[in-house]
């Protein structure tokens, strides 16, 4: 590496700089906050609930932190966009409508629907994201439009097509089989069954790791989030990386839908509503700035298995699971706080 | 020096006098408000020009014409003598033009090495392993860093943990590397000490002398005259002065940047006020 040391004989050309250490370095990585957080749920649960540690346990805890991961990763890289989406809840409740209904109302493979439900949701990221580059009002406003409108949307349609408030079964349809495979199947590992639904998760926090690492995609990424002027003014196609940002949600909406859709063959139109909120506090959870800029992945990933441990170890504990919000809140408050404690200890170089 | 490609095609332009950009003449309104009019302005390779002004006198709009953030309405702009209108940042850095905003010049919490190469990547490989040349990028910024004397021991500090001259530094060697031949700095000097405003000049001049042509916006005419070559003078969006070095001396710049006829004014005013009271802890309570 050429950061090692000055030259020798040459004079330290900046006195004020010291030499940072490994262990700093690891105090400054946006993950740790959420990292000792996941370890002390961890222990907490391990301690207080005495069914917490066996593994089908385990995979349960796995499970309910991979549905809530596949939408926190691309919810985080958003984040670190600088942007937020409040319809990625609904988005996913409309994806998994749009796919089912396609399928009864229109062909006899299920595939044929899954297919029109990706393009329809991408459509949906891009419409966020054309209409947050076009016109001025944040985020926030745009996509609790889109919030409300398609919660309207799956409750109206849902019942002017089915006449109900949930979908009709498509489990006889051609296609199913494979379809839950892909999205909805159950690998045995010894004697533990663990969902598929885990293996997307950390294939999308390698992916979004990858990007955000390793990629001008990535380093665009994290200057339309730090910085948005000054990163138009070297030419970095900011719309074009924001509406990327929304393509992505829109991707785990479509991913995360197409679980509901074969885990549970019927869909209920009023699902979703308010877990958007979920994925961006598992974010924030996992260190992403609020402001943008800053936060990781893996951080996000981190924070949704906090979720998936907190929600599935107060049922272990055998505790009234009211108290899951409560505790939610909690932790949310703890983790901003450290690691806005940590931030500042490991940035305070000086 | 090696300053890449700006000394292989910017070495023989000065002899042949077109000058890289020129302005004529060029106003700019938003709706009924006369931000800039008839400004002319020449930047030549291997010069610097200098635009003085105080708040408001137009120098902001004038740079976003140049940078392409925004279009002129009227006369006309050129650049190697051909007559332009840039629609965009992305086009004017295509045209060579770089320009190092006073604030915006970098995203503070990416680390050096993102920075230096934001928007201008390398990338080795192909199809979905294309990825950024880290290794690469890193020392190719530790190295132009340290040719303008900026040794990092860590290119992944986030740069707003560098100083705002080094900050400036890191946004001028950035462009001289990717081969800019007109370099627009907005008030690189403004919020930096005398030192760090020592520094900053120096490169300004360093990348004059790698056959760089620069504007140099600035309200500080000490500043613009240590290292300027010719010299606009704004007022209130029109051009109240345009002079070669040699026509004009360093007390006539701070004169006419001062408003002229008002800094008497002003000199007659300050004379008649009494001096400070050097002794507060004796004053009266209600002094402060």
């Amino acid at each position: 590496m050429s950061t090692t040391a000055p030259a020798p004989g040459k004079p330290v050309a900046d006195e004020r700089l010291l030499k940072t250490s490994p262990l700093k370095k690891f105090l400054g990585r946006p993950e740790l906050g959420s990292v000792v957080g996941a370890v002390a749920v961890f222990l907490f649960f391990a301690i207080v609930a005495d069914s917490f540690l066996r593994a089908p346990s385990l995979a349960t805890v796995l499970y309910a932190a991979s549905t809530i991961g596949i939408m926190a990763v691309p919810v985080a890289l958003l984040m670190i966009g600088g942007e937020f989406d409040l319809s990625a809840g609904v988005m996913v409740t409309t994806s998994a409508l749009i796919s089912s209904m396609f399928s009864y109302q229109m062909t006899a493979n299920v595939w044929v629907g899954v297919g029109v439900s990706l393009l329809a949701t991408l459509a949906i990221g891009v419409f966020n994201g054309v209409m947050l580059i076009r016109t001025d009002p944040p985020s926030f406003i745009i996509t609790l439009g889109t919030f409300l409108m398609l919660t309207g949307m799956n409750l109206g349609f849902t019942k002017l097509i089915s006449g109900t408030v949930s979908t009709k079964s498509i489990s006889d349809m051609e296609g199913f089989a494979s379809a839950k495979d892909v999205f909805a199947s159950t690998i045995t590992i010894g004697d533990v069954d663990f969902k598929i639904t885990i293996v997307w998760w950390l294939a999308m926090v390698a992916i979004a790791t990858w990007i955000l690492l390793r990629t001008r995609a990535g380093n665009w990424i994290f200057a339309v989030g730090g910085g948005e002027q000054a990163a138009r003014a070297v030419g970095v196609p900011v719309g074009r990386t924001k509406i990327g940002l929304y393509m992505g949600v829109a991707f785990g909406a479509w991913v995360s839908g197409q679980h509901l859709l074969f885990n549970y063959d019927v869909v209920q139109s009023g699902e979703g509503v308010g877990n958007e909120l979920i994925y961006i506090i598992a974010a924030v959870i996992g260190g992403c700035l609020i402001t943008g800029g800053y936060g990781s992945a893996v951080g996000a990933a981190v924070g949704a298995l906090i979720f998936g441990m907190t929600s599935k170890g107060i049922v272990y504990a055998e505790w009234n699971p009211d108290w899951f919000k409560f505790f939610l809140g909690a932790m949310l408050l703890l983790a901003t706080l450290l690691n806005a404690w940590v931030r500042k200890r490991a940035e305070a170089t000086k | 020096m090696t300053t890449e490609a700006a000394d292989t095609t910017e070495a023989p332009a000065p002899d042949d006098g077109t000058p890289l950009v020129e302005l004529d003449a060029v106003s700019k309104y938003y709706g009924n408000i006369r931000a800039l009019e008839g400004v002319s302005l020449e930047v030549h390779a291997g010069e610097i020009s200098c635009v003085l002004g105080d708040n408001g006198a137009g120098k902001s709009t004038l740079i976003k014409i140049i940078a392409g953030l925004h279009q002129h309405d009227a006369g006309t702009f050129r650049i190697e003598g051909e007559e332009t209108s840039l629609s965009s940042p992305r086009e004017a850095l295509d045209r060579g033009i770089a320009t190092v905003y006073q604030d915006l010049a970098v995203v503070p919490l990416m680390p050096v090495w993102r920075n230096f190469f934001l928007g201008s990547e390398p990338t080795k490989g192909t199809g979905p392993f294309k990825r950024m040349d880290v290794e690469f990028m890193r020392k190719t910024t530790h190295a132009e860093l340290l040719r303008m004397g900026i040794d990092l021991r860590d290119v992944d500090q986030p740069i707003g943990t560098l100083s705002g001259g080094e900050r400036q530094c890191v946004a001028i060697a950035r462009a001289v590397y990717f081969g800019a031949k007109v370099l627009v700095l907005d008030e690189p000097t403004a919020a930096l000490g005398v030192k760090q405003s020592g520094v900053v000049l120096k490169y300004v001049a360093a990348a004059r002398d790698a056959g760089l042509g620069v504007v140099l916006i600035t309200h500080n005419p000490h500043h613009a005259y240590l290292v300027g070559n010719r010299f606009v003078l704004l007022k209130r969006g029109t051009m109240s002065g345009s002079h070669a070095r040699d026509e004009i001396t360093l007390d006539e710049l701070t004169r006419q940047m001062a408003g002229g006829s008002e800094l008497d004014d002003l000199r007659h005013e300050l004379e008649r006020a009494p001096a400070p009271d050097l002794k507060p802890d004796t004053g009266t309570p209600d002094a402060s």
